[in-house]
């Protein structure tokens, strides 16, 4: 048998129907759902009289809309539209039997964080949802992307995806990352020095030393941005850490079935030999902590750089260099350090979980935030519960942040937490695009940790000068 | 899905790269529960000033450019956020057709679902029909799905490429949905073996 990538073993244990034009019905094992994506695809089975093929692989959280202030239960602290929403997806969970984790329940948190804290995540499982962000999954060696709303629809209905396959795509991190460098900052690195299209067509499986030597939550942070680099997916083959964060899991196996699956599990690895459509490799020791400096997550550099020029590229992005850099109100020349902020954002999918909050709270720890408003927003109601039995909220709120209840918050200000016009933000989230925060707003992406130093001193700082 | 077979229509023109769907639908916009209406938030952003007056230099808001049918863009169109939204909006709009250098994945799959046809065309090409949208009312580009061409007024003719299953469903107007429920039977087969061979899924 010819040697197989993870992605060609976990393709080929999911396809029900292939046609001779290689476009394949794939077999779907977890489907998750939140409110914006998905009332249209409940409303389409409705009109058509359809049920829920697999009720019981269905999950569904709210989460991009919810407040995350205190007696957020009361609808009064949504906007109409929001509160409809939110009260669409209570509705089409009960009338359609699925899993579902409400507001007021603590497990309610992220659907990228709530997924694999409950286990439903599971190595060489496909896992979809509407949302792009689905990639965070490919850190348990899951098959797991974005989809829109007409195929949540069809995967509600029918449990399949008509697909073709992708490209594979390694990118290899070699090495040990240095003091102060995160897997926000591999993520980051990686889109820098490939383009937020160079993943476009490919599915990434991401190895090498410096991505075995993260914890689950690091990988989950670094498959989170496949999707910011046109992946289709990112993948990280399991092992035993992967294993370990498993097992216990409400949804994860157990006894027998424990056993049968960890003997399938590992296998699921890229063979020696196996046919790489393109190969990126960097190594840990050159990743620096970076920010970004534009309005694309490829506009990245070292926290030591300054600003470019629109005439340092070339092509289509000088003109999106000069659009950035005037949305973002900053000069050419002008050194990343001194770059001034008003908010810092720690949470989303990207950096929502317990060792964020971690890395973020060791640089707080007895300091004070220089900044106008800062916040941290768990990324589920138990990640939260961890963190305050751990001390972490103490430190945050005695540094000045604002201790939230879970959600996506800031990351795409679909509820009331949004930058104002021009208001500048250190943010742990995924997305510097133009009005991603708010209208007008200014973000600028970087980890925990660098966000924290942020807070501390008013303006875009190297952590390493305060660890 | 409404058909789309051939398409002729005032293109306009905008010639940035990596346009992202947060940036074809701002999030404010995504708490509707239906998929139309939204037409007339597409690129609010960049359409509207904050007092939701329109800036009358954003290409939608000139004239000659109102009713256009297709849209020319620069490379990596509708990168970001998987949200459908920008595809209803754009469609809404009435946009039929967007041609671009390269599409993010999830968007271009999108569009096919509907009744958008979205062309990757090399950049060379796009750079002429970008100029060709520059012209304005006068200057229409035909799409033809069926024979896979765009052509100028001026007679030059591209032809692209388009995944035949892809087509056959954008030509025909078909529900993916209904083609996929047909072969039940396959699904009851592939999740019977996968019960036996994976119990723990």
């Amino acid at each position: 048998m010819s040697p197989k990538t993870l992605y060609d073993k976990i393709w080929d244990a999911h396809v029900v129907h292939e046609d001779a034009d290689g476009t394949c019905l794939l077999y779907i094992d977890r489907h998750l759902v939140h409110e914006v994506t998905s009332p249209q695809a409940f409303e389409g089975l409705r009109m058509a009289g359809r049920s829920v093929r697999a009720p019981d692989k269905t999950i569904a959280v709210p989460d991009h809309n919810v407040p995350t202030t205190e007696g957020r239960e009361d609808p009064a602290q949504m906007t109409e539209e929001s509160r409809i929403q939110v009260e669409a997806l209570d509705r089409n969970a009960r009338d359609f039997g699925i899993h579902y984790y409400p507001v007021s329940d603590i497990r309610q948190g992220i659907v990228h964080i709530v997924g694999p804290e409950q286990g439903w995540t599971l190595p060489g499982m496909t896992v979809v949802c509407g949302d792009s962000h689905t990639a965070t999954h490919g850190a348990f060696g899951a098959l797991a992307h974005g989809i829109g709303t007409s195929e949540v629809e069809h995967v509600l209905a029918t449990q399949t995806l008509i697909q073709k396959k992708s490209k594979n795509m390694k990118v290899e991190i070699t090495g040990k990352l240095r003091p102060g460098v995160t897997a926000k900052d591999i993520t980051l690195s990686v889109i820098g020095a490939t383009g937020t299209a160079g993943g476009t067509g490919h599915v990434i499986e991401y190895c090498g030393e410096a991505i075995r030597d993260l914890s689950m939550e690091g990988r989950m942070t670094v498959c989170n941005m496949a999707i910011e680099g046109g992946a289709r997916a990112g993948l990280i083959a399991p092992d035993e850490k992967t294993f370990a964060y498993i097992k216990g899991r409400p949804h994860a196996p157990k006894g027998a079935q424990w056993e049968a699956a960890m003997a399938w599990w590992k296998t699921l690895f890229s063979d020696e030999g196996a046919h790489w459509d393109k190969v990126v490799t960097l190594r840990g020791e050159d990743i620096a902590p970076v920010v970004t400096w534009g309005t694309s997550p490829e506009d990245v550099l070292p926290i030591t750089a300054s600003v470019p020029a629109p005439e340092d590229f070339t092509g289509g992005k000088v003109e999106a260099a000069r659009r950035a850099l005037d949305y973002m109100g900053l000069t050419p020349g002008q050194k990343l350090s001194d770059v001034e902020i008003d908010t810092v954002f720690i949470g989303s999918c990207t950096n929502g979980r317990i060792e964020d909050l971690r890395a973020a709270a060791e640089i707080l720890k007895g300091r004070k935030i220089a900044v106008k408003r800062a916040m941290v927003v768990p990324g589920s109601g138990l990640v939260r519960a961890q963190a305050e039995e751990e001390g972490l909220a103490d430190i945050f709120r005695e540094a000045g942040f604002e201790w939230r209840l879970a959600g996506c918050s800031m990351c795409l200000a679909m509820n009331p937490d949004q930058l104002a016009p021009g208001e500048r933000c250190a943010a742990t989230s995924n997305r510097n695009f133009e009005g991603r925060q708010g209208r007008g707003g200014r973000t600028h992406l970087m980890s925990p940790a660098m966000a924290a130093a942020a807070a501390v001193t008013g303006r875009l700082t190297d952590v390493r000068e305060m660890m | 899905m409404e058909k789309f077979t051939k398409l002729s229509g005032i293109a306009a023109p905008l010639p940035l790269i990596n346009v992202d769907t947060d940036m074809i639908i701002p999030k404010q916009f995504l708490k509707t529960i239906k998929r139309s209406g939204l037409g007339v938030h597409l690129f609010d952003e960049m359409r509207h000033d904050d007092a939701g007056n329109e800036i009358p230099d954003f290409v939608l808001n000139k004239p000659q450019y109102r009713d256009a049918q297709i849209l020319v863009a620069g490379e990596n169109f509708g990168c970001g956020s998987s949200r459908e939204h920008a595809p209803w909006a754009i469609r809404d709009f009435g946009i039929r057709c967007v041609i671009a250098p390269s599409f993010a994945d999830i968007f271009y799959n999108n569009c096919f679902k509907n009744g958008i046809l979205p062309i990757t065309l090399p950049q060379a090409q796009v750079d002429v029909l970008m100029r060709e949208a520059e012209k304005g009312a006068n200057a229409r580009i035909e799409v033809d799905l069926e024979a896979q061409t765009v052509s100028t007024s001026e007679g030059e003719v591209f032809a692209f490429e388009v995944d035949a299953f892809k087509k056959h469903c954008l030509l025909e107007g078909l529900d993916d949905i209904g083609l996929t429920l047909a072969k039940a039977a396959a699904i009851d087969t592939f999740e019977a073996q996968a019960a036996q061979a994976r119990p723990w899924v």
